[in-house]
């Protein structure tokens, strides 16, 4: 299905330039820099593809956002400065790891909401279950059970 | 006259499929045989037109009709013939032409083999099926008609996309469908379920082979794209957590958690509400998922708005059933009789529990989805969720599952023995610690995680082992009579332990390729060397050939270990000239389960060439899983009591067997 949607993106933008993710002349010098730049990378979303991180994308928009991480790490910036930086110019878009924001707040508490209140939910139901039906005896069997219930003893102690 | 014919067939199967939509219910309602039967007869129709429509539209590629836009805008008459053939479902038109189909099948299989199911039973669910069908004759018939003439016939076609130019869309989309559609067959039964008023577990035993069909399939399907990412993109990323995937995804989460609610149903009789929930779901989330793609909505949330007619002509197919199945649920669920108490610690148990985390899961996975869309519609907030957002939220989620995992087999029914399943799976906990040990020593360092989930993985797998060994006595009696025992097996527990150590497997996969890939970025000029992870690559020469509709450039290397030659590699990059687009055809070798992987970026005008080589350790073992786990999902399939299949009266022989 990605290839689907892929298929229509490159439809859109009619052919996209063979440019790679990371090109040998993009990367720096300094191993522990550069490292720090693919980390970034992978954090910040290519905006005119589909989810991808500009690590991964092949537009030249994504080169550009990578030559820039990088021209801000060789400045100085911290990985927040980087991010800071980024977002102040592209928005929150860039970002694909969101921050937690107000608007944000009910993306990133789902998973902890959801968790808690299924369990509850089930505790619950289990209270309410041992208190009402399962402590209670089960009826009597009626005379016509227990015949039946004779028979099929009787059936499996000859068959065994 | 062919493209007339295929779009006349497919009108035929909308009429039949409005017959079927109507006629068996109100048999049902007079009880009249006669009545119920006519959906047998037109399911079994409705799957001969849209196979005719079907097969029109790929004789009219594999000839080349240009005067037929569909074919037009996605072949070429130079194309090979498998692409002919699989560019029919390689666009919007045709690969909603392939939905149907499937959904046709699907509905004709349950004509065909459904004659052990109650009659009235059999009528409703063929009913249901029919109103889904309808519904997407109807979205074909006047949004998306894949048979439409041009006027002026061009002489050669648009040719298809080159990078769905690869075997995996002769593979992919059909496997996802079957699974996708698979599902609304379960959800054809619980809107039965609902409608009849009645629910048991022979209920559960009808719906489960169905789910588990299309459960091998999705799982299949996902894994087969994922491959094909793997190796079509050029970069080795084989998951991006991007909507249409994530379309995928929730369905599969939501099946998964299905056939095992499923068979909380079929052995304890208990969870129906639930199952008949999840049935509704699951199915709802593949029109999600449709919607989705089909739409363009997540490629732009304008591009949607301005070309609405088949967006909004899906989200309303979308609301018209997920409102009204969710109506009737909520008007009919609590008439359905709650069976079979059992305690929190317990097989029944841990189901539940592995329930609540699929579907909080799936939540998550919906949201991320859906959230940036809603943002930017209702806040005009712009954001995006991607893998960093999934990496904190979804995988805690699923580790927790994994966990539970080995667990759950071991427990009894209605009330289990934690303390003793423990002590049970100690062999298999100290496994994953001596693994996480040994990762540990090796990786020196570096993240801590990693080896704690390659222990996991160990974990799983060895819970796997344990469940079989501890079903058929492995230590405890002499080994033939264990063999003998194992043979014995109901085939459903084998399918158990593969499909669970199938989720083990994958997961050392994932842990190994994301922490322990090493690559190599660099222009390379003849003769020059790559080491990576202790291979050395020799760029022997770059030569250029003629392909059907391409050229391609192509980059020779050779590829030694100590010395040794091992192989030569040969990645390429095609350019399709109609197009004037290229692909990155990466070359692959496999070494084991590890793959060294080789794609080219731009030449120079020096005659030097941009070149990614990775090693990627383990990484198959990312694919090994999924096919280990439809391959579990096969053996539970061959299952005695699924074959056989529910309606039987129990006799008396088969009530002395043991519970499993």
């Amino acid at each position: 299905m990605r290839r689907l949607m892929i298929t229509i993106v490159a439809l859109m933008l009619l052919a996209v330039p063979s440019v790679h993710a990371v090109q040998p002349d993009e990367i720096m010098g300094d191993p522990a820099k550069e490292a720090r730049a693919r980390d970034l990378s992978r954090e910040l979303r290519c905006m005119v593809c589909q989810n991808q991180s500009i690590d991964d994308s092949d537009a030249p928009l994504a080169r550009d956002l990578r030559l820039l991480v990088r021209e801000r790490i060789a400045a100085g910036d911290s990985n927040s400065q980087v991010l800071d930086f980024l977002v102040a110019r592209y928005g929150e878009f860039v970002l694909l790891k969101p921050r937690f924001e107000k608007q944000t707040m009910l993306l990133w508490l789902l998973a902890p909401v959801l968790l808690i209140a299924g369990g509850l939910a089930l505790w619950l139901q289990i209270r309410r279950r041992a208190n009402s039906g399962a402590n209670l005896p089960a009826p009597p069997l009626t005379a016509d059970e227990e015949a039946r219930v004779a028979a099929l003893m009787s059936d499996e102690a000859k068959s065994s | 006259m062919i493209a007339e014919s295929g779009h006349y067939a497919l009108v035929l199967a909308l009429a039949l499929a409005l017959i079927q939509s109507i006629v068996p219910l109100i048999g049902a309602r007079l009880r009249d045989d006669a009545l119920m039967n006519v959906a047998r007869s037109t399911a079994l129709a409705q799957l001969l037109f849209v196979g005719a429509s079907f097969i029109a539209l790929v004789t009219l590629h594999v000839q080349s009709d240009f005067s037929v836009a569909n074919v037009y805008e996605n072949s070429h008459s130079m194309k090979p013939l498998l692409y002919k053939i699989t560019g029919v479902w390689g666009n919007h038109e045709g690969s909603m032409l392939l939905w149907v189909s499937i959904l046709a099948l699907f509905g004709g299989l349950v004509a065909a083999f459904g004659n052990n199911l109650p009659l009235s039973l059999r009528a409703h669910v063929l009913a249901v099926q029919a109103w889904i069908a309808s519904a997407f004759y109807l979205f074909i018939l006047m949004t998306s008609n894949p048979f439409l003439r041009i006027v002026n016939p061009p002489i050669e076609g648009r040719d298809l996309n080159p990078v769905l130019q690869d075997i995996g869309l002769a593979v992919h989309p059909p496997m996802l469908y079957l699974g996708y559609v698979g599902f609304s067959i379960s959800f054809s039964f619980a809107i039965a379920a609902l409608m009849e008023g009645r629910i048991d577990a022979a209920w559960a035993r009808w719906v489960r082979p169905w789910t588990l069909v299309a459960w091998i399939f999705l799982t299949l399907g996902i894994a087969m794209g994922s491959y094909w990412a793997y190796y079509e993109l050029g970069w080795g990323g084989w998951w991006f957590w991007d909507p249409v995937e994530n379309a995928s995804l929730m369905p599969w989460l939501a099946g998964t958690a299905l056939l095992h609610s499923a068979l909380v149903m079929e052995k304890r009789n208990a969870l129906k509400v639930w199952t008949i929930l999840l049935s509704i779901l699951t199915f709802s989330l593949s029109l999600l998922g449709t919607f989705l793609v089909r739409s363009g909505v997540i490629t732009s949330v304008h591009a949607f708005a301005t070309d609405p007619t088949r967006g909004v002509f899906i989200l309303l197919i979308l609301c018209l059933f997920i409102g009204g199945s969710l109506s009737l649920f909520a008007g009919r669920a609590t008439s359905l009789k709650q069976g079979g108490l059992f305690a929190p610690i317990s097989r029944e148990g841990a189901l539940v529990l592995n329930n609540l985390l699929l579907t909080v899961a799936c939540a998550v996975v919906l949201f991320g989805t859906l959230y940036p869309l809603a943002m930017e519609v209702l806040a005009d907030f712009k954001m995006s969720v991607g893998a960093p957002f999934y990496n904190l939220t979804f995988v805690p989620l699923f580790a927790l599952l994994l966990l539970a995992v080995p667990f759950g087999p071991l427990l009894a029914w209605k009330r289990g023995d934690l303390l003793g399943v423990t002590q049970r799976l100690l062999a298999a906990g100290v496994a994953g610690l001596v693994a996480v040990a040994i990762a540990w020593g090796w990786a020196s360092g570096g993240s801590t995680l990693a080896p704690l989930a390659i222990g996991l993985g160990i974990f799983v797998i060895a819970g796997a082992v344990t469940d079989i060994a501890e079903r058929t006595g492995l230590v405890r009696v002499p080994f033939r009579t264990a063999l003998h025992r194992a043979r014995g097996l109901p085939r459903s527990a084998w399918g158990t332990a593969f499909a669970h150590a199938g989720l083990g497997v994958a997961l050392i996969g994932i842990v190994c390729e994301t922490t322990w890939n090493s690559e190599y970025i660099a222009t390379m000029k003849q003769n020059d060397i790559a080491h990576v992870a202790g291979y050395d690559l020799k760029l022997d020469g770059l030569f250029s050939r003629q392909g059907p509709n391409f050229r391609e450039m192509i980059a020779e290397f050779n590829v030694s270990r100590d010395g040794e030659k091992i192989s030569v590699m040969t990645p390429s990059k095609r350019s399709f000239t109609t197009r004037g687009s290229s692909t990155t055809e990466a070359a692959l070798l496999t070494r084991g389960a590890s793959q060294l992987y080789v794609s080219l970026g731009d030449a120079t005008a020096e005659g030097a060439i941009a070149v990614r080589i990775y090693h990627k350790p383990l990484v198959l073992l990312i694919w090994w899983g999924p096919v280990l786990m439809a391959f579990g999902g096969v053996l539970s399939l061959s299952d005695r009591r699924l074959r056989v299949g529910a309606p039987k009266p129990a006799r008396a022989r088969q009530r002395l067997q043991p519970a499993e």
